[in-house]
């Protein structure tokens, strides 16, 4: 197949059935590397089945997702994540009973080497590699807007602040596309708007490559250079947010039929 | 190596709980030599229990941080720990007796080289026994863990079973070699011995077994506490906490969660042939059932996934098992009273469980994150949808 060099992700006719039910209907879908694209489509549309698919969470029935040259179907997600695809949750998943900055650091598991001889004994290499991590989990966790409370338990932060470190431990996995499934639910405008400079900023200062499910289409309208939407499984647009914005099938799936003429 | 000095003094001046613990460990290693005058205080002297029965909670207390490994930290609840203190006693059995007399091997033994059979120095004998369990731990773990919660507990739960009836039957007749020598067990089963000085020939043996028990406990403690702490702990309490999350974060779940069940197995296998060379033979009837039951009372009186908190579960459970129901049943008889607790032991460790938990659910000495979730309620706050615009904006400003 001639993939395009440029596409950090190609996924090429995933489908995916539970039961009867197709969540995801051989959909075709590429990310072209340093862009940010966004997925929209209306509730239980199969954007988070079709994440999840990309995450190894599940196994497609058929079809191939290609990431950076990897056909990723198949693998385990702590593999995928090895190679680079960092993710958040819809609904928060940290470790509520972990610190802040050990949220982090479990993000960093693949990308250390300690190992259990070396830490019982704390052989040097390893305590330098522990303290070099935790310094750069405190950065991250200062980027991501977090400058204090590190060492609280992340169950007891703020929403916002959960939210925020959600993304330090999905960017502790030191990933080249990151998957953020709807981060600025629950913000208000500020927040959402705080929020979509960050996405851009991190694409720009940390060379990603960002896809997110959004419903807030200012969100979508305003970050994204790229826009699929997805209806019952089947994707039903895909292109800028000016083509897709026009798009009758588009219109007709948010706001009913006729809505359109 | 300063810097980790300074470190240690730095969390011993600032934690009270470090003082405690050297306090215990001085006040346990002087232990042999006090015992007596213990024993001949007014009202309480009756309750203190010997040495020898201070060998036995050691190692049961040892076994019970092992499972914490597991059950406390990579929250699998494991209900057959048994089969690891029983491959344990058994490598010791092999390695340390007369029960391969076809063959006489000896190396660093203080048995005379006349006898017959394999007699490896007991020291090398309970790394042996540590290394074969982990083994069996791996094995074992690789196809079980894949389950999750309940289809976990009653799989171990099986193996639990399996492996004490194959000790059982591994004779001339069940499998036609005398692998265990069935139901009679094997026995006796060389002492620890530095040199040609061997523990139980002397006079007071319990001592040098008690102070072999606190070291073996004590370097327990310390991998546990530093595993805790690693890279490896933190992927355990992370798949503990939300194993889907934690394998998104890249965290492989089989791999950390087949190393928690077998470093667990690692330090019941220690145990195992330690308490086995203790009372000189490993002998099928111990390995029941019951006994990953009581481990995991240990742990859950003392504190899931606080090591303090189970030593402390280990020692009281222990103690209450070996000595302390059968004196205070015979005080309670002295008193005229017909009554036997020693016969509702089980029924008693119950009860005892039952109370922790509508009374302190976290144990004795909760592990800190537990403590959090129950005095803070995490779980009981919604983080999505429930949460209103307005939450977002009602932080501390000072964080800002």
């Amino acid at each position: 197949m001639a993939t395009p060099v440029d596409n950090l992700l190609v996924a090429d006719k995933v489908r995916k059935e539970f039961g009867g039910l197709v969540a995801t209907d051989d959909v075709d879908f590429t990310i072209p590397r340093g862009s940010i694209v966004a997925l929209i489509g209306p509730n239980g549309a199969g954007k988070t089945t079709f994440f999840n698919q990309i995450t190894g969470v599940y196994v497609p029935t058929s079809g191939s997702i290609v990431f950076d040259g990897t056909e990723v179907v198949g693998k385990p997600p702590h593999a995928i994540v090895e190679l680079g695809v960092g993710r958040t949750f819809q609904n928060i998943r940290l470790f509520a009973q972990m610190t802040a900055i050990e949220n982090v650091l479990v993000g960093m598991h693949c990308r250390l080497k300690g190992g259990i001889i070396g830490s019982v004994v704390g052989r040097p290499r390893v305590r330098r590699e522990e303290k070099a991590a935790r310094e750069r989990a405190r950065e991250l966790l200062r980027y991501c807007g977090l400058p204090r409370r590190h060492e609280e338990y992340a169950g007891t932060l703020p929403y916002g602040d959960q939210r925020r470190l959600e993304v330090a431990r999905a960017l502790a996995t030191d990933p080249k596309l990151l998957l953020l499934d709807e981060p600025t639910a629950g913000m208000n405008p500020q927040e959402t708007a705080a929020f979509t400079d960050f996405v851009r900023r991190m694409r720009d200062e940390l060379d990603l490559t960002v896809l997110l499910i959004e419903h807030d289409m200012k969100v979508v309208m305003g970050v994204s250079e790229r826009i699929t939407v997805l209806e019952y499984g089947e994707k039903i647009a895909e292109g800028s947010p000016a083509a897709v914005q026009a798009d009758e099938r588009v219109i007709e799936a948010y706001l009913g039929r006729g809505a359109a003429a | 190596m300063s810097e980790a000095f300074g470190n240690f003094a730095t969390r011993v001046r600032s934690d009270r709980g470090w003082w405690v613990a050297i306090a215990a460990i001085a006040l346990a290693l002087i232990y042999p030599f006090i015992v007596e005058t213990l024993q001949d205080l007014p009202l309480v002297g009756d309750f203190v229990p010997r040495t020898g029965s201070m060998v036995v909670m050691l190692v049961f207390t040892m076994m019970a941080v092992g499972l914490n490994v597991v059950v406390g930290y990579a929250g699998l609840l494991d209900l057959g720990y048994v089969a690891f203190y029983a491959a344990g006693a058994y490598v010791a059995g092999w390695f340390a007796s007369l029960q391969f007399a076809q063959v006489s091997f000896h190396f660093g033994s203080s048995v005379s080289n006349e006898q017959p059979g394999i007699h490896i120095s007991m020291w090398l004998v309970l790394l042996l026994a540590g290394a074969f369990t982990l083994i069996v731990g791996i094995l074992i773990g690789l196809p079980t863990l894949r389950l999750r919660g309940d289809y976990l507990a009653i799989v171990t739960l099986g193996f639990g079973e399996i492996i004490p009836q194959v000790v059982r039957n591994a004779d001339e007749e069940g499998i036609g070699f005398d692998l265990t020598n069935g139901t009679f067990g094997i026995a006796p089963i060389d002492s620890v011995a530095i040199g040609d000085f061997i523990f139980r020939a002397e006079p007071n043996k319990d001592d040098l077994h008690y102070w072999t028990a606190i070291g073996l406990l004590l370097f327990t403690v310390f991998c546990c506490v530093r595993l805790r702490d690693s890279r490896l702990g933190r992927a355990w309490i992370a798949i503990r906490e939300d194993e889907t999350a934690a394998a998104a974060m890249g965290v492989p779940l089989m791999r950390t969660k087949t190393w928690s069940y077998a470093i667990g197995a690692f330090f019941g296998g220690v145990a195992g042939a330690f308490y086995a060379s203790y009372k000189a033979g490993a002998f099928p009837a111990d390995f029941f059932f019951n006994i990953s039951i009581f481990l995991l009372c240990m742990v859950i009186l003392g504190g899931i996934g606080s090591i303090w908190g189970v030593i402390l579960g280990g020692m009281i459970l222990g103690y209450l098992n070996i000595e302390g129901l059968a004196t205070i049943g015979s005080k309670v008889q002295d008193a005229g009273v017909e009554f036997d607790p020693t016969k509702y032991q089980f029924g008693i460790y119950g009860a005892i469980i039952v109370t922790m938990m509508l009374f302190r659910p976290t144990g004795l000495i909760p592990e800190r994150r537990h403590k959090i979730e129950l005095e803070e309620g995490v779980h009981d706050t919604p983080f999505y949808d429930v949460q209103t615009e307005g939450s977002l904006t009602d932080r501390n400003p000072s964080d800002e």
